[in-house]
């Protein structure tokens, strides 16, 4: 089956069940697919309705009408955008959805009113697409990237679909089936239970659209190339990948042991067939690691720029925005109490507790976190040019006015020079003070710095980890001198460093490049740079390329 | 509408299941936050939950739901004293709910077109006596958190605004869910969950057959399989009621009070609420168990789910907090 067709199938089953299969993922750029797919989302008989992202919390929850109200001098409600006869929602530019917009559809979906979502996904980049929740919640991911413009022909839709939707719930699935589609689920590492409902559905839907009033092994293969693909984390001949996260592991082993059923070798095969090749490894990847909502730094509220809010109570502060609309809304209810008590006032009366002010959304301040190594190794090796390259760094930080923190660590632990703060000349000074000497303990200095990351991030700072070290590592966390034990403890920190997705950038100041530290910059994922190698304008560059991914 | 989902219906997941019958059994635990991965019926167990409550006798047309005349609002201008029994109400915090719905307002219609000032009750109003229930509760804006951690602690909700000054009891049991991959929980509102479940789908092929094979059935076979469940729910409510009467005359000897003390002490838990509501939990338990007395078996059974939410976090450990407290457990009460 091309891809082709199963973007058509995929529809068609769509325009068969829309309110169980929930919906469909295109993900491709604008272009000739995606519009010939969506010609065919037109031409459902099924109302459609388009999502905006701007769309605000009072369109999706339903709120005052207000020119309404006042035009009638009664109270005019308008629905929620969700309130109204099953219907298709279609919504562009889904990679770009806010959590909160994206729960909101989520919970739509799950109301019980038989909505359906069309969601166009025009991500580029491996990672950025459609927040987790929702493409759970949809039956079919199709991505059209790969097409030729010969491959495309239009879509025509089954005359009859009365007649098949009122036959689709009544198709049989036999037990067997119902089996296999769970064990083969299993089998991929899908663990949402969503994914075999999902699956039955669609192998319903198919039937029903063959005239069949019982699922046949083909529905089932069919259903399966539609709904389980983009879902597997790991096929089931692979051997254990040992990069896969513990929990998984040990959530699998109980799993394989008791496998009564074992896969179905066609319906693996069917799976395979519509994975092209190395996609596989960027679903592992993107199992190790945990997607955040939007992929990007802490949010904060602020009053001037950014996202738009719902309107808050009062000018909290002199600064704020006054929300004009939101005072009237506010202020027009009490006119008619207020007339009676002032009669002889002109126009709307005011009061202060009517004011409403702006509240938008900003992306939060940065916070770069220095850990610098005055070991002795260090310090015989170029801890005054480590220096001279943070003092750099901090001119650059200033610039951007982010916040800057400063940890040093040496002997047997770290130290905080500098709390988080702004103060250019504050940091310099504590740092040209900073003596070198004593072992090197990388563990604890970069536990110390992931914890004031993590403590950071909950007080609404992004934070980013910069380490200049040699990489020679002697101190174990626990303070001793254990040379391989220190190795072990600073690869451990990495892990959790990437972990948390703290980015970071590893700065090398070796003579010679060490090989230990590249591997612990690739575990803490970070960015790596040898200073021998790298003039200013280097570190500087990869500093702020760092700081565009944190941002 | 269909009827939802029956609650004895859902396959596994008991511990998220036993923590909802023990806020059902003692109230005052306060709540119950369900975190766990997507596709593991969360919702489906909360909406579930309202099924399975039994009823409660509240004033007719009291926008509070009290019990007795005498402890309606003021405000609400209550005229008929007789009560009605209802369904015990489970209310739903929508994402982005704006302060006047939730904490209840001006009420516009009246206003508008009578010129008369009254209060329109919010959902706290509505989710008195019951529950309030936050899908995505991680989501959750922040100055309606605040907002919620106010009335959860304190049990009233006050509305001062122009003119109006409104203050009504608003006890509930807050029913929080989310996927952690979608953001983290304020410290101090993950405290003011009682309980909290870590849910992970099914390990188990069986199992996992046996909830497809229950929602086909749900979904195929409505009549017959929601009167074979109810019966099962019937059974389980007849437990809670029995249970909550039990609760009274329940013992709690002094060697559990210590052991409780001596668990928490252990775990370095932030404050003495972990403590209180591991006795509870385990008091709550106790009596569904239908034993007289609290043992060291029922404290074993529900101090993951009283205190994992409630550990310094220590990012350096690898373990997760629910086998921090198992190990800790482990250690005190033995195996």
């Amino acid at each position: 089956m091309t891809l082709w067709e199963r973007a058509q199938l995929a529809i068609t089953l769509l325009a068969i069940d829309p309110q169980r299969l929930g919906g469909l993922v295109i993900r491709a750029r604008a272009g000739p697919a995606q519009a010939a797919m969506l010609a065919a989302v037109q031409a459902l008989d099924i109302p459609k309705v388009k999502l905006q992202h701007h769309m605000t919390v009072e369109v999706l929850n339903g709120d005052i009408d207000l020119t309404a109200s006042l035009a009638g001098r009664q109270l005019v409600t308008r629905k929620s955008i969700f309130d109204c006869a099953p219907s298709l929602f279609v919504l562009p530019m889904a990679e770009r959805s806010a959590p909160q917009f994206s729960a909101r559809i989520c919970q739509a979906l799950e109301a019980g009113r038989g909505h359906a979502l069309i969601a166009l996904d025009e991500g580029v980049e491996e990672g950025d697409g459609l927040p987790a929740a929702l493409t759970d919640r949809l039956a079919f991911h199709i991505t059209l990237d790969d097409l030729a413009l010969q491959d495309l022909s239009p879509i025509t839709l089954p005359r009859s679909l009365e007649d098949i939707r009122a036959a689709v719930s009544g198709v049989i699935l036999p037990a067997d089936l119902v089996e296999e589609a769970v064990a083969l689920a299993a089998s991929l590492g899908i663990s949402s239970l969503r994914a075999p409902l999902l699956l039955r559905y669609a192998a319903q839907a198919h039937a029903a659209f063959h005239a069949r009033y019982e699922v046949t092994e083909e529905d089932l293969k069919v259903a399966v190339m539609l709904v389980y693909p983009h879902r597997a984390t790991r096929l089931p001949q692979d051997p254990e990948p040992e990069a896969q996260p513990e929990e998984t592991n040990s959530a699998e082993a109980p799993q394989d042991a008791n496998q009564a059923i074992p896969p179905n070798d066609l319906m693996i095969e069917a799976v395979k067939a519509v994975l092209p090749s190395g996609v596989l490894a960027q679903l592992q990847s993107a199992v190790k690691q945990p997607a955040s909502g939007s992929g990007s730094g802490a949010r904060r509220k602020g009053n001037h720029r950014g996202r738009p809010l719902p309107a808050r109570l009062g000018p909290k502060n002199s600064g704020a925005r006054v929300d004009l609309v939101a005072t009237l809304r506010a202020a027009i209810p009490w006119q008619t109490l207020r007339k009676a008590a002032n009669p002889e006032a002109v126009g709307p009366i005011f009061k202060a507790s009517d004011l409403r002010h702006k509240c938008y959304e900003i992306q939060s301040d940065r916070l770069l976190i220095f850990t610098v190594d005055a070991s002795g190794s260090a310090a015989v090796a170029r801890l005054a040019e480590a220096k001279g390259a943070v003092e750099l760094l901090l001119g650059e930080a200033y610039a951007r006015r982010d916040h800057v923190a400063l940890y040093a660590f040496r002997g047997t632990g770290s130290e905080a020079l500098l709390p988080p703060t702004r103060s250019l000349v504050q940091t310099k000074k504590r740092l040209a003070a900073l003596p070198g000497g004593g072992a090197t303990p990388l563990a604890a200095g970069l536990a110390a710095a992931f914890n004031l990351a993590l403590q950071e991030r909950r007080n609404g700072l992004t934070p980013t980890l910069i380490l200049l070290t040699d990489g020679r590592a002697n101190v174990a966390l626990d303070g001793s001198n254990d040379r391989a034990q220190a190795a072990v403890d600073a690869l451990m920190l990495a892990q959790k460093i990437a972990e948390a997705q703290i980015p970071a950038l590893v700065i090398d100041t070796t003579i010679r490049p060490e090989k230990t530290l590249q591997t612990l910059a690739g575990k803490m994922r970070a960015n790596y740079i040898a200073l021998p190698r790298s003039d200013a304008k280097t570190v500087s560059g990869a500093v702020s390329s760092v700081l565009a991914h944190s941002g | 509408m269909k009827q939802p989902f029956p609650f004895s219906a859902i396959v596994g997941q008991d511990d998220m299941k036993l923590a909802m019958v023990l806020t059902a059994i003692d109230p005052s635990i306060a709540g119950v936050l369900v975190f766990g991965e997507r596709g593991t019926g969360k919702s489906t167990a909360v909406r579930a939950l309202a099924g399975l409550l039994p009823p409660i006798l509240a004033v007719k047309a009291c926008p509070v739901n009290s019990a007795d005349v005498k402890d309606c609002p003021a405000w609400s201008d209550i005229s008929d004293a007789s009560v009605q029994s209802i369904a015990t109400p489970v209310v739903d915090l929508p994402l982005g709910a704006s302060e006047d719905r939730v904490t209840g307002a001006l009420d516009i219609e009246k206003a508008l077109t009578k010129g008369e000032k009254a209060f329109q009750p919010g959902l706290f109003a509505q989710a008195n006596r019951g529950y309030l229930y936050i899908d995505e509760v991680n989501l959750l804006e922040d100055h309606i958190v605040d907002l919620l951690l106010d009335v959860a602690q304190s049990g009233e909700n006050v509305v001062e605004r122009e003119g109006l000054s409104i203050r009504h009891a608003a006890r509930f049991v807050l029913v929080g869910s989310g996927n952690p991959e979608e953001g983290e929980l304020r410290p101090q509102l993950m405290d003011r969950f009682g309980l909290s479940v870590d849910v992970l789908s099914s390990t188990s092929i069986d199992e996992r057959i046996e909830v497809i094979k229950r929602r086909d059935a749900y979904e195929n076979d409505h009549e017959a399989f929601i009167a074979h469940w109810q019966s099962e729910d019937a059974t389980l409510r007849a437990r809670i009621v029995a249970a909550r009467a039990a609760l009274g005359d329940l013992q709690t000897p002094d060697s559990a009070l210590r052991r409780v003390a001596e668990l928490c002490i252990a775990l370095g838990s932030d404050g003495l609420r972990g403590e209180l509501t591991l006795l509870k939990a385990a008091r709550a338990l106790a009596a569904f168990a239908g034993d007289a007395a609290v043992t060291d078996d029922h404290i074993r059974k529900t101090a993951v789910l009283a205190l994992r939410h409630r550990l310094r976090r220590d990012p350096l450990d690898e373990s997760g907090s629910s086998s921090r407290v198992a190990r800790t457990v482990a250690e005190i009460l033995g195996d």
